[in-house]
This record gives C-alpha cells, sequence and structure tokens, in this order.
C-alpha cells in the first residue's frame, strides 16, 4: 500500500475539482443514466403528482451532486400521466424514443399497471413508488416490477391491527365507501375482508365515482344507516372533498380509511380531520435521515414533503443505489441483484429489501392520530405518530399480504 | 342501503334540489353567452376556478363576504377585458374560432392557476358564522349550504329580473333572436355583448366562490366542472333561460336518488339524461327553434 501524504492528496483533490470544473462539457458527453419518471401532475391525482416530481428531481440532483453512478450522470425525464391510456403512451415514448435504461414513478392503479406491461415487453425495471393495488404485487405480478409504495394490504393490517388491539373491530358495524377504479376495488376487497374475518359485520358498501364534487347524498344515506365506523377507499381530491363535507355536515361516525395520502389531508385543513389513520412514512419522523430529508426537501420547496414524496425519493436512491452495488445499468442485473435481498436504508431506523417472490419492498408503516389543533406547529403539522407497524423488533411480514392472500405467479425474467 | 322511508326519500330530493342550484349558476352563465354571442365557452371552468381562487385571497384579507360580491365583479372585469380584445374579433368568423380560442383559454387559465398558486390545493374553511346545521324537525341540514342556495337564487333572481324588466335586456333579449334588426335599428350590439359576457362569466365565478368550502380549491376544479355544466345547458335547451335552470335542478335531484338507490352510476346518470333528451326531444327541454342552427 503506498502512502499518500496530505500535500499530495490535496493536489490530487484539487485537480479532480478543477476537472469537473472545467470539463462540463466531458461530463455531459458520457452516456448519462437515463430514468423515465411516470406521474400524475394534472387530474385528481395531480397534487400528489406535484410533490412526487419534486422529490424526484431533488434525489437525482443529489445524487449528481455527489458524481453520479459508477462515474455518469443520471438524467431524469419526467411526464404527465393524466390518466392509463396516456400512461401507456408515455412509457413508450420513454423507451424507445427518449431510451432510457428504468421507469419509475405513478400514483394510479390502473395506469401503474398498465406500465408495468410495457415495461415487461421492452424488459425494463420499473420501480413503483405511488400505486398501491394487491393486484400488481399478486395476479399481476412481474419479474421487472418492484413496489417501494405499500400495498393496500400493508395499509389495511397497519390500522387494522390497531384497531383490533382497541376493541374497535369485533363486533363493529362499518359502512365502506370506495373509490370505483382498479384502487378502490381492490382496497375495498382487502379491507371488507379483513373486517369479516375479525368478526366484524359489513353493513353495504357505496362505489364512488372519482372526481365527485358533492357527497352530501352519501353522507346523508350514512346518516340513515347509522354505521360505528366509516370506512373510506378514497384518495386525491376525493379524500379532500369527503373530508371536509364529512364534517361541515358534522356526521357523528368515526371515520378511518384504507389510505391516508398526506396532501389531500393537507388541503382539507385540520378542522376537517379526525381520528385514527396510517401512513407509509411522515414528514415528523424522527428515525435516522428522515428529519434531514424533510429539512432539504422544505428548503427547497418551502413546504415539507408528503409521503409521495418520500416514495419517489427513497425509490431513486434505491435504484440508484443498486446500480452502483450490481456495476451495472441492465435490467436483468438489477432484478437479480434486488432479489437477493440488497438492502436498503429508507429513512425508517430498518433497513428495508424486497420480498424475493412478489418484489413488495418489506419496511415498517405507521398508525398516526390528528393532532390537537392547539398543538399544531403550522398547517402541515396534522398528525402525531402513535406507534410503528410492525414494531422494531417485530416482523415485516405481520403487515404483508400472506401468499395464500396474494399468489404471484412470478414469470421468468 | 338504508330502509327506504318517505323521510328519507324527501331528504334526497331536497338535497337534490339544492345541489342542482349549484348546476343552475354554472349552466345558465354558459347559456346567457351562447345565447347572445353564439360561442361555446369552452374556459367558462377556468373562470369558475379563478373565482374560487380570487375569493381565496380576498377572503384571507377581508373575510367571506367581501370575497362573495368583489370575487364575482374581478372575474368579471378580466372577462369583459378578453371579451373586447380577443373573443369579439370572432363573432363574425368560423364558430370553430371561437370554440378553438376559448379552449385555448380554458388551457391557459388553468396553467396561469397552477403558476400563481402552486398545484396542490388550497385549505378553504366554510367561514365561521355559517358552520354548524339547521334542523327541521326530523332534517338536519348544513347552514352553509342553505346559504349557498339563497345567494343562489339570489343571483338567478337577478338575471332574470335585468332581462326581462330592464330595457337594456329587452335588447339582449332581441339580439338573441334576431341580430340583424336589431342593428337595422340602430343599436350597437358590441357593448351588449360585452357585458352579458361578462354577467356569465361573473356567475361562472360565483358558483366558484360558493363551491370553495365545500370542495377545495385545487387547479383542475375547472376541468372537471365544465363538462358537468355543457351538460345542463344542453339538456335545459338552448336559447331559453328556465332551461338550464329547470335541468341544473333535475339533474341534481336524479344525481342524488342514484346515489340512494346505485351510487356507481350516479356521476353518468346526467350523461344518461343528456342523451335521452338529445333523442327524444333534440332541442333540450324548454329549448326553443333557432333558425341560425336548424
Amino acid at each position: 500500500m503506498t502512502r499518500i501524504g496530505r500535500r499530495e492528496f490535496l493536489k490530487a483533490g484539487a485537480g479532480a475539482a478543477v476537472g469537473t470544473l472545467g470539463f462540463p462539457a466531458i461530463l455531459r458527453a458520457q452516456d448519462t443514466i437515463k430514468v423515465g419518471h411516470l406521474t400524475p401532475r394534472t387530474g385528481f391525482l395531480g397534487q400528489l403528482g406535484a410533490y412526487g416530481f419534486m422529490a424526484a428531481q431533488l434525489a437525482v440532483d443529489e445524487a449528481n451532486a455527489r458524481g453520479g453512478v459508477l462515474g455518469r450522470k443520471v438524467e431524469l425525464i419526467s411526464e404527465d400521466t393524466p390518466n392509463p391510456g396516456v400512461a401507456v403512451t408515455k412509457a413508450q415514448k420513454l423507451i424507445e424514443r427518449d431510451q432510457v435504461h428504468f421507469l419509475i414513478g405513478e400514483i394510479s392503479s390502473a395506469s401503474g399497471l398498465a406500465i408495468s406491461e410495457v415495461a415487461q415487453r421492452a424488459k425494463i425495471l420499473y420501480v413503483n413508488t405511488g400505486w398501491n393495488s394487491d393486484e400488481g404485487r399478486g395476479a399481476r405480478c412481474q419479474r421487472y416490477l418492484f413496489h417501494v409504495e405499500g400495498c393496500n394490504t400493508m395499509y389495511t393490517k397497519t390500522i387494522g391491527r390497531w384497531q383490533e388491539r382497541q376493541g374497535k373491530i369485533k363486533g363493529g358495524r362499518w359502512y365502506f365507501l370506495t373509490a370505483d377504479y382498479a384502487f378502490g376495488h381492490d382496497l375495498y376487497r382487502v379491507s371488507s375482508k379483513f373486517l369479516s374475518e375479525h368478526g366484524g359485520t359489513n353493513l353495504g358498501n357505496d362505489m364512488v365515482p372519482t372526481g365527485s364534487l358533492d357527497y352530501s347524498s352519501y353522507i346523508l344515506k350514512l346518516r340513515a344507516i347509522k354505521p360505528d365506523l366509516v370506512y373510506l377507499n378514497l384518495a386525491g381530491t376525493d379524500q379532500t372533498t369527503f373530508l371536509k363535507q364529512y364534517r361541515e355536515f358534522g356526521s357523528p361516525f368515526p371515520l378511518a380509511g384504507g389510505v391516508m395520502d398526506t396532501v389531500p389531508f393537507w388541503a382539507a385543513g385540520i378542522d376537517a380531520l379526525t381520528g385514527y389513520w396510517q401512513s407509509l412514512w411522515y414528514h415528523d419522523l424522527k428515525e435516522p435521515g428522515s428529519p434531514e430529508f424533510t429539512k432539504r426537501f422544505s428548503e427547497r420547496n418551502g413546504k415539507p414533503p408528503d409521503n409521495q414524496a418520500w416514495g419517489e425519493y427513497v425509490g431513486i436512491r434505491i435504484l440508484l443505489q443498486a446500480i452502483a452495488e450490481a456495476k451495472s445499468t441492465r435490467s436483468q442485473d438489477l432484478v437479480a441483484h434486488l432479489e437477493k435481498g440488497a438492502k436498503f436504508d429508507i429513512l425508517k431506523g430498518r433497513e428495508a429489501w424486497f420480498r424475493d417472490w412478489d418484489h413488495q419492498l418489506l419496511q415498517t408503516m405507521y398508525v398516526v392520530r390528528v393532532k390537537d389543533k392547539a398543538k399544531a406547529k403550522d398547517q402541515w403539522d396534522i398528525f402525531e405518530i402513535v406507534e410503528a407497524q410492525p414494531a422494531k423488533g417485530e416482523s415485516y411480514e405481520l403487515i404483508q399480504p400472506t401468499k395464500a392472500e396474494n399468489p404471484c405467479p412470478m414469470p421468468a425474467l | 342501503m338504508p330502509p327506504l322511508t318517505l323521510p328519507i326519500l324527501i331528504e334526497h330530493v331536497a338535497n337534490g334540489l339544492l345541489v342542482g342550484a349549484y348546476f343552475v349558476t354554472l349552466a345558465l352563465g354558459l347559456s346567457l353567452i351562447f345565447g347572445l354571442g353564439g360561442v361555446i365557452n369552452l374556459a367558462h371552468g377556468a373562470f369558475y376556478a379563478l373565482g374560487a381562487y380570487l375569493a381565496f385571497e380576498v377572503q384571507r384579507q377581508a373575510g367571506f363576504g367581501p370575497a362573495l360580491i368583489l370575487s364575482p365583479l374581478l372575474v368579471a372585469l378580466l372577462g369583459m377585458g378578453i371579451e373586447s380584445l380577443f373573443l369579439r374579433r370572432l363573432y363574425r368568423g368560423d364558430p370553430l374560432l371561437g370554440l378553438l380560442f376559448t379552449f385555448g383559454l380554458a388551457m391557459v387559465g388553468e396553467q396561469a392557476i397552477r403558476i400563481a398558486w402552486g398545484t396542490t390545493g388550497l385549505p378553504f374553511q366554510i367561514p365561521e358564522g355559517l358552520r354548524g346545521f339547521v334542523a327541521l324537525g326530523e332534517f338536519i341540514y348544513s347552514r352553509y349550504r342553505l346559504f349557498a342556495i339563497a345567494v343562489t337564487a339570489l343571483a338567478i333572481l337577478g338575471v332574470w329580473l335585468a332581462l326581462e324588466k330592464t330595457p337594456y335586456g329587452m335588447i339582449v333579449r332581441a339580439g338573441t333572436r334576431d341580430p340583424e334588426m336589431v342593428r337595422a335599428l340602430g343599436i350597437s350590439l358590441r357593448p351588449v355583448l360585452t357585458a352579458v359576457f361578462g354577467c356569465g362569466v361573473a356567475l361562472a365565478g360565483l358558483a366558484g366562490v360558493l363551491s370553495a368550502p365545500l370542495a377545495g380549491v385545487h387547479p383542475a376544479m375547472g376541468t372537471e366542472i365544465g363538462t358537468a355544466a355543457f351538460v345542463v345547458v344542453v339538456i335545459g335547451g338552448l336559447g331559453s333561460f328556465w332551461g338550464p335552470v329547470l335541468a341544473g335542478l333535475l339533474v341534481g335531484v336524479i344525481r342524488s336518488l342514484m346515489v340512494l338507490f346505485w351510487p356507481p352510476a350516479a356521476e353518468a346518470s346526467m350523461y344518461a339524461l343528456m342523451a335521452l333528451i338529445l333523442l327524444l326531444r333534440p332541442r333540450g327541454l324548454l329549448g326553443e327553434r333557432w333558425e341560425q342552427f336548424e
């Protein structure tokens, strides 16, 4: 081993710095690693997508500031996907015209499933950062698809395990309101199953069209039904509208839900919120890395990151770390590397890895409680974290769908 | 499904009428603009969204009351500016030009809102004094919604009075039937067209303000509502004042009853109604025969 003196070390460092500054053209001319980013920026999920995009860009900029990956610069090419039809077209465009190496993103389950098929045909790795349908991890799982976002069962079991301990499920009479598309149907299947398996009564379910502006009729109907709990399987602006109007009518029945996204809850405002929910991540989380991420994101964008932002940020970091570890940008190599159980820091104080048989990221989720308004620091401070699910010593599998619940016939590479 | 009793049925019909009132405000403005200028204003939804956003700003400074008056006025001023700068050049040309222009305007409007206020929704709470409920025996209803219906009714009444009882309204009515004759009488329709456009978009703005505390404020809100407004106008019939009013209320009631009986079809019900009306009575429920379109 040769010893390098302090002087030589400094010289080399200065030389490297000058090199980077002096010849940016060379760096650019090198083959960049292109990441195709798909997410709705318009439509009823557009608000969530806006946060996702900010976070994806932050992750890429941070990686480039560190010198890129494998000595190559990372380039993010982002597209707006307001519906599944556009999502497919944009995915194809990213692969064929922009020649991206990987795909990442999406929030709508319907769009995500469609993108997954395009990725599979092109044999390109696709990291899902925001859609929840169990179907994508089960019946329609595939080799090139990996899920950073939690699935519907994870959300359901996280709040369900807590509710069960509180004695809210056994003998409880619940009524469901469900978004009428892939995500909602899947979530209703999972959440109603959990209810009946744990001794509760399902009073009924309304399939609600997305983009509804008025829920008064549903709320009046609930008044007549008088359930013990109203279980909400809605997403995006639908969640906001419902929460506001539910409060407007002063409905007395407790509210819980299959999925909680912070942005629609912020838009509803703390006054319209009640009860206990579940979250994949919350910006007030104190685990190592989280406060720093919140700080960097807030400084750049003037507002804290939501759960979607966390998903895209961590998703990009996982992707880039895998490229560095596998020393390859070939999707096949990365799939193999991820399936071998590569470990990742996802800002939750516990390492995460992908389950080999369905590619779901095994990770912690959180039960959260709506904060007392007097204690809220600002308009974004709406939750207190009640507990982690599973707890630190427990197996990740406790909130996961079992093989029997969600069989995945994983096809060959 | 809850046990179907008469009170529940009445409750849903009443709620439907209240929800419908809000469709009426939107559709009436659209119908007015179309009636006189022959312009299908695809940017109607954008004016609606703008009304909500301006109300958000005014409310922050001065409260909800001023917002309710000021915001539609600002929308009207902007609308009149756009009308006299751009839209008026297109009246005589191909109707397609007006369509393209307002379509572009809608996109520009939504993007401008995104740039000015950001992409995420803004929390817009129900004003302090209007929270809570009114109990009428068995029925409990939101105080704010009752207030909104009163404002809507006043606005509709105001437009009706202006059209029917003022000399200016007479020119508007004459202008919608026979613009050539009005011109031959030496009356210029230009200022009338500008005023009607302003009035129409002010109604859209008002609907935006009223719905903001209920549905929240976000950039795509105009796109969502625009289509509904067209459907109501088509059902009601072009060129009639009471057509959009009747159609708006009808759409509200049918939607509310569908929620009670078969929720998945709640949103689709108004399109089904439109298809049915177009098949049986193409000019709409109260539409008059319109020579220039037949």
